[in-house]
């Protein structure tokens, strides 16, 4: 415990959301969000379904851009930086990764899925060094000693967890300082599951981590830091290991304790 | 704390079980000692075969409370204030099984005590033993009603326990100098007097877990302690 608060002393935010607020046409989905997500951390996003989670985590790589009558005000900063409006999403998307909820490699080879971004971003210029990128980011996502040998078989022929570690590797090839990830594991067994969770427990330490889930064990298990939304707000956000053990809000309780109505 | 009911049922019901099961056992601990320490005052021996046979059904209790944890924890995974209920329930139960060891302990005593002659000190140790039997029924008041205020009180209170205990201890080593023929009574008693000092330990136990049951953090600083038999010299 006393481990924990350290970290919590020396955490540095690497993201920082003041006052965001989101409207979807007239109604208010987001209601005056403070967040901080520190680097070298995992910030889990729980709550009830339609509470706002997944909006937030759209908001961190403007998702929400791409949807009709979608508004977001406020302030979010990455190291300092306004990504609300100030910079080019898809400048910003190389810096912000995202994991799905659903393993989504796009239909082509394995080495194909990897390279994608990097090549787009031209972050390399010869083969050998897009090779290295490639082979070092599926090494990081633990899958290369599994698919090492058909690097150019088809990425939507894999099994659904190493799919899902598929689109991590995919994720970190561009290099980003955070990913976000949206229940990345409500589609896999308990292995692939457990998988998943080792390499983000292991990714951690290079990335910020921002993750949506579910399964509050997952939450209790993956993170050192949860949130907690509820229509919109979030009611208590602390070190996971306070909000598991002594949540300071009734509905928190209410809600990890299953007594929700 | 909250006190709505789960979504699930079943979980209130598995929880329920394992209240009833620490419960019944706070109200047998509780009943034991009581007639413990009638048995001894009144050197009533079958009073206290009694209490020696109905240890048992203190022990199947918490056997039972065990496997009921085991069964919560593996199947439910509480959080917050579930598992403190859960964990509380376990360390309390445990405490409960040991009070019971010690009343027991304090019957068979008693049993032998009566064969011989009465010896004075009886009258103060009954005066502990009472005073032990009321805060074990005031700490599981707190545990039931969830009283913090109420278990702290409960647990400051261990310290006139431990005075008369080292009143005692010195009382019976004068009448063991006055008279080598009082040295094996007053043997037993001294036992049985560390008997009811250590009940009283383990009823502080008891608040401790309502106090963290109910807070959610542990009591904090140091108890108040006055047994200074530890110390004691002879002379």
């Amino acid at each position: 415990m006393s481990g924990q608060e350290s970290a919590a002393e020396t955490a540095k935010p690497k993201l920082i959301a003041k006052d965001v607020n989101v409207y979807y046409g007239a109604k208010h989905a987001l209601k005056h969000v403070d967040l901080n997500m520190n680097s070298g951390e995992v910030t889990a996003l729980i709550g009830p379904s339609g509470c706002g989670k997944s909006t937030f985590l759209r908001c961190l790589n403007r998702m929400n851009d791409t949807i009709e009558g979608c508004r977001v005000e406020g302030s979010i900063t990455l190291d300092g930086e306004d990504i609300v409006s100030g910079v080019d999403p898809v400048l910003l998307r190389a810096r912000i990764g995202m994991v799905f909820q659903r393993p989504n490699p796009f239909p082509k080879s394995i080495y194909d899925n990897v390279a994608f971004g990097p090549r787009i971003h031209g972050l390399m210029e010869k083969k050998e060094e897009l090779d290295e990128i490639v082979i070092s980011s599926l090494k990081r996502a633990g899958l290369y000693e599994e698919v090492k040998d058909r690097m150019e078989t088809i990425g939507t022929g894999l099994s659904g967890g190493q799919q899902q570690r598929l689109c991590i590797a995919r994720a970190i090839a561009v290099n980003p300082e955070v990913i976000l990830m949206d229940e990345p594991c409500s589609a896999l067994d308990p292995i692939a599951t457990a998988t998943v969770e080792e390499l983000i427990d292991e990714l951690r330490e290079s990335y910020t981590i921002v993750i949506v889930t579910h399964s509050m064990q997952q939450a209790a298990r993956l993170s050192q830091r949860t949130a907690f939304f509820h229509l919109g707000e979030v009611i208590e956000t602390g070190l996971t290991e306070q909000i598991f053990t002594n949540p300071r809000e009734k509905l928190t309780q209410g809600y990890i304790t299953g007594r929700f109505g | 704390m909250a006190t709505d009911p789960h979504i699930v049922k079943s979980f209130d019901e598995a929880l329920g079980i394992l209240h009833g099961q620490v419960s019944r056992m706070g109200v047998l601990a509780e009943h034991q000692l009581g007639r413990a320490i009638q048995a001894l005052a009144d050197r009533n021996d079958e009073l206290a075969s009694q209490v020696v046979q109905a240890d048992v059904d203190i022990d199947d209790l918490e056997a039972a409370a065990n496997d009921q944890v085991v069964r919560v924890l593996a199947l439910r995974a509480p959080v917050a204030d579930d598992l403190r209920n859960v964990l509380t329930s376990l360390k309390i139960a445990s405490a409960l099984e040991r009070i019971g060891d010690y009343a027991a302990n304090i019957a068979k005593r008693s049993i032998v005590l009566s064969s011989m002659p009465l010896v004075p000190t009886v009258r103060p140790l009954q005066r502990l033993g009472k005073l032990v039997h009321g805060l074990l029924a005031e700490a599981l008041t707190a545990y039931e009603e969830k009283d913090a205020d109420k278990a702290l009180d409960v647990w400051k209170r261990d310290k006139e326990v431990d005075e008369q205990y080292s009143g005692l201890f010195r009382e019976l080593l004068t009448y063991m100098m006055e008279d080598s023929r009082n040295i094996t009574p007053c043997s037993h008693l001294l036992f049985i007097a560390k008997n009811i000092e250590r009940i009283g330990d383990h009823t502080t136990n008891i608040c401790e877990m309502a106090y963290f049951l109910t807070t959610g953090h542990p009591v904090e600083g140091a108890r108040p302690k006055n047994d200074t038999s530890t110390t004691l010299n002879r002379d």
